[in-house]
């Protein structure tokens, strides 16, 4: 590969026009691959959710059949299985809470989080540097350690089988990592500007709040995409601290709801897997290309 | 224009403000960082302590008064096969997971900062596994593998590869595999948005300069790229490791520690006795055991990006 | 003239102690004085600016402004402008509104605002580019919404740092004669920091030489190049930098321009030997590199022979020059410090 590259300079110049075939043909073959890489990785991380959303549209009689071609309609498809999902299950309640709770706890996590990192990267104590660390290793406690002793604290603040104890409890898990992750942004950030704002008449709150604020938007998107996900996919706690229906979240209810002793409800549980990993994609793939034209546009090199 | 610029009121100011809190580091510095240090110490120091608490306890789900047994709990948790099993477990599925991710994530994010059409697309669908619920889709997967509809083995059955179904979840060493795979699946697109954000950091003109003393795109990527980004390459690799290292979701759906408790790891195991088995003095021992680990490989990777940072 | 800022026996530590940054420094500035604070990076030129901004807090000594000592003030009530390096424009502001962004903790009217701004951007000709980004603006252009920015809130006086040196060689050097028409044009106080000698000479009404925190030299430009206080200044000032000659426990100075053939040299004089190495031919100018001997130790020199000087000089030869003996310069070889003249022997020529 590279030896048209070494040998270039003693060519004579007659020769670039092989040159330049040579290239082009290789240009092909690099956006060939480029193209083949990102439909193979596409296909290896959504063929799942394809699957899926066909099995939930299946009639029992072509589902429970080994010998039909499970990436087909075999019978006719089906919306039973779906309505049964949103008319005979909690899942609308499941769903719901999940979002309220994430929303919560993002709100929660960058409320404690923000001001958090910014005093420890900026505001130059002596103790910021040591606090940092410690408040990443507080991340690596995890939830399978503390669910047991935290129980108790849940039942010791009457918040035993309701959906707030998970409200109090989930920014455990993301506080720590988020403020890790926004003091990571936070040192990138020129720290002229917000100097230029305290000079400009502002105090260091109003600096703050005008030009760091705005700046570290790819780390806030960042923030609520992490602590978003953490919080909807967290198990153990949810499992532990919630019994009643009514209280559950997605990643408890639905399992819960439609595993009945041996019994799947295969179909439906397809369905709720589609119907919640859709939508957080889809707003996440938003914000993902926001937080990539922030980087690009050079916002964070100032 | 001069007098214009200097008749502004000025003097007066200067004597009379005096500093507002707002304007005092020290003062800020503490009220932000205090909130966060006082949620930690209740929600997450005290319960640490306490768990360390319950090791030496007869603590029970059914009989929640403290009573001291020592160092019990320990030897019957070490006397216990699974636990040994479920440390080798937790190592295993670990380092291999680990590896992949980082490996499928670099590729991954290479492709997410390329310009190609249909990009929007693919990083809808390349993030799904991430957004996903693990409980959630680890029931797709349970589906995938099941011993008797799942469509690999009907692909694999029609392409003529196997003749039987391979019993995903029956066989211990499939069953672990497909727990690590599921976890991969799960972890590579959160790693690659992290690997994402090193390669668009890395300045443009280092890549063109690089093109132009003749590096062809495996000498860039080894050379300029992987270098460059190696601190979140390690960030990437110590988020993978810590969500496959302390998750059970994936375990407890896809084989419930099962066939005979071959893929339980530790924080499985300790739910499973902690939990299920009501014994929260041997689940806090299983459980302990998760943070002095995780600790050492944190510190370990933490320590290699500072090395690097500083050359 | 009243005095805006002055500092005095300002002392900033760094790192516990273990760094002098400023090192006891005494300074006061005129109003309406554009003052060069000159020196090598690391000499604590930046540090003093940030201190008189209130980005710094002195470890002891004063700083006052406007007649009060600000100490412990943040910079937002000192009124104070200042344009760094970077000129931290705020990228996710349009050039108005980074104009504007000063104007906003006054508590003026929006439109009193809007149409302060846009005096400033007139006056800087700049008022075209008002609805731009930063990143769309060229490195000059960048320059002047940062002085647009600097004025718009009349400041007792603008802080500069480095302004000039992330602009291109050419750039420069209009950049340099719009900053020096501009602070003429709104006669604010201007402090302005840089490393650049040349810059400090085109600019400065004052030159204060920093080196090591200390202040070296404080003096109008011809003053410091003519007059350095010891040999720092003398041979950080001037390209190339003055000749150091040693005699008798004392390091007599020279400018290069000052080391001629001796048909050229008028009034009393000193006589040496030239032993000339090598030629540099500059903008006109005859760059003259060799070794002297006579004045007293042999030591290496530079001659600078304007255009006017058409002497042929030969490298590998040695030739004779002259010193105008009122040119000549004596330090101490042990302080550096300005001494009194020792006596040489002159001629008249």
């Amino acid at each position: 590969m590279a030896a048209p590259v070494a040998s270039s300079e003693e060519r004579p110049l007659a020769d670039t026009a092989r040159l330049r075939r040579h290239y082009a043909m290789r240009a092909v073959l690099g956006r060939v691959s480029l193209y083949l890489v990102a439909i193979l990785a596409a296909l290896a991380c959504a063929v799942p959710f394809v699957w899926s959303t066909l099995t939930a549209t299946k009639l029992n009689a072509d589902l429970y059949n080994p010998n039909n071609n499970p990436f087909l309609y075999n019978k006719p498809p089906t919306a039973d299985h779906v309505m049964f999902l949103f008319n005979n299950t909690a899942f609308t309640t499941f769903a719901w809470n999940t979002l309220w709770v994430g929303l919560l706890v993002v709100l929660i996590t960058l409320v404690l989080g923000v001001p958090a990192a910014y005093s420890i990267a900026r505001l130059n104590r002596p103790w910021s540097t040591p606090m940092g660390i410690a408040i990443f290793f507080v991340y690596l406690v995890p939830p399978s350690l503390l669910f047991l002793s935290l129980s108790r604290i849940v039942v010791a603040a009457g918040l035993q089988d309701s959906t707030w104890s998970l409200v109090l409890i989930y920014p455990t898990i993301t506080v720590p990592v988020s403020t890790w992750l926004l003091i990571g942004f936070l040192k990138a950030l020129p720290r002229d500007i917000e100097e230029q704002a305290m000079v400009d008449g502002y105090s260091r709150l109003g600096a703050m709040l005008h030009t760091i604020l705005p700046l570290l938007f790819p780390g806030i998107v960042a923030v609520i995409v992490f602590a978003f996900t953490l919080t909807a996919s967290e198990f153990i706690y949810a499992l532990t601290f919630i019994s009643p229906t009514q209280e559950k979240v997605v990643s408890t209810g639905v399992p819960t709801e439609l595993i009945r002793g041996d019994v799947f409800f295969w179909q439906s549980l397809q369905a709720a897997n589609i119907f919640v990993a859709v939508p957080i994609a889809f707003v996440f793939n938003l914000f993902l290309a926001r937080f990539i034209s922030g980087f690009t546009m050079g916002a964070v090199k100032g | 224009m001069a007098e214009l610029v200097r008749d502004a009121p000025r003097r007066q100011e200067l004597d009379g403000t005096r500093r507002r809190l707002a304007d005092r580091d020290g003062f800020l510095a503490w009220i932000f960082l205090v909130p966060t240090v006082v949620y930690i110490i209740v929600l997450v120091a005290i319960p640490f302590f306490l768990a360390i608490a319950f090791a030496f306890s007869d603590v029970t789900a059914g009989n929640p008064s403290y009573d001291w047994v020592g160092l019990e709990n320990f030897s019957r948790v070490f006397d216990d096969p699974v636990f040994w099993q479920a440390l080798r477990n937790t190592f295993v599925f670990t380092a291999i997971s680990m590896v992949l991710i980082v490996v499928f994530g670099k590729v991954l994010a290479m492709v997410l900062v390329a310009d190609f059409r249909g990009k929007w697309l693919v990083r809808f669908l390349v993030l799904l596994p991430w957004t996903t619920p693990v409980a959630l889709s680890s029931i797709t997967w349970l589906w995938l593998l099941h011993s008797i509809y799942s469509p690999i083995d009907w692909v694999l059955r029609n392409v003529g590869l196997i003749e039987d179904n391979s019993y995903f979840l029956g066989k211990p060493a499939l069953a672990m595999g497909s727990v690590i795979a599921v976890h991969v699946w799960r972890l590579v697109p959160l790693a690659a948005v992290i690997m994402m954000v090193g390669i668009l950091s890395i300045p443009d003109d280092l890549i063109e300069a690089s093109r132009i003393d003749g590096a062809g795109f495996w000498r860039r990527l080894f050379e300029i790229t992987i270098p460059l980004t190696f601190p979140l390459i390690a960030v990437a690799a110590l988020f993978g490791a810590i969500f496959t290292f302390t998750d059970m979701a994936v375990v407890y759906v896809l084989t419930g520690g099962g066939p005979t408790n071959s893929t339980h790891v530790l924080a499985s195991w300790s739910f499973v006795r902690g939990i299920g088995g009501g014994d929260i003095g041997q689940g806090a021992v299983i459980a302990l055991f998760l943070f002095p680990l995780l600790l050492a490989a944190a510190i370990l990777i933490l320590r290699s990006v500072r090395k690097m940072e500083t050359i | 003239m009243s005095v805006t800022v002055e500092v005095s026996n300002l002392i900033k530590q760094f790192d516990g102690g273990h760094v002098r940054a400023i090192d006891d420094v005494n300074l006061a500035i005129e109003e309406g004085e554009y003052l060069v604070l000159l020196g090598p990076s690391g000499c604590g030129k930046t540090t003093l600016l940030r201190t008189i901004a209130g980005l710094e807090q002195p470890t002891s000594g004063d700083v006052l402004i406007a007649g009060s000592v600000v100490n412990g003030l943040p910079p937002r009530v000192r009124k104070v402008a200042m344009v760094f390096q970077s000129y931290a424009l705020y990228p996710h502001k349009t050039v108005l509104a980074n104009i504007v962004f000063p104007l906003k903790p006054e508590k003026l009217p929006k439109q009193e605002r809007e149409s302060k701004a846009r005096w400033a951007a007139e006056l800087l000709g700049i008022d075209q580019l008002l609805d731009r980004k930063p990143r769309q603006l060229s490195g000059g252009e960048r320059q002047r919404v940062a002085l647009a920015r600097a004025l718009v809130r009349a400041p007792h006086v603008f802080l500069l740092d480095e302004p000039l040196s992330n602009l291109d060689a050419k750039l420069r050097a209009s950049a340099r004669d719009e900053l020096k028409r501009f602070q003429q044009r709104v006669g604010t106080t201007t402090v302005y920091v840089t490393h650049d000698q040349a810059e400090a000479m085109g600019l400065g009404d004052r030159i204060a030489v920093m080196d090591k925190g200390k202040l070296r030299q404080l003096g109008h430009p011809v003053e410091v190049y003519d007059d350095p206080a010891d040999t720092f200044v003398a041979t950080f000032i001037g390209s190339p930098p003055m000749n150091l000659v040693p005699r008798d426990g004392t390091l007599v100075g020279f400018r290069p321009e000052h080391l001629l053939p001796v048909s050229h040299v008028t009034g009393e004089r000193v006589d040496v030997t030239f032993h000339v190495d090598r030629i540099e031919h500059l903008s006109g100018d005859r760059h003259v590199y060799g070794t002297v001997s006579g004045l007293g130790e042999e030591n290496r020199v530079i001659a600078r022979l304007p255009a006017t000087v058409t002497d042929p000089v030969t490298p590998g030869e040695a030739h004779a020059f002259g010193v105008n003996i009122d040119r000549l310069r004596f330090f101490g070889a042990e302080s550096g410090t300005r001494t009194e003249p020792i006596r040489v022997d002159a001629k008249h020529g």
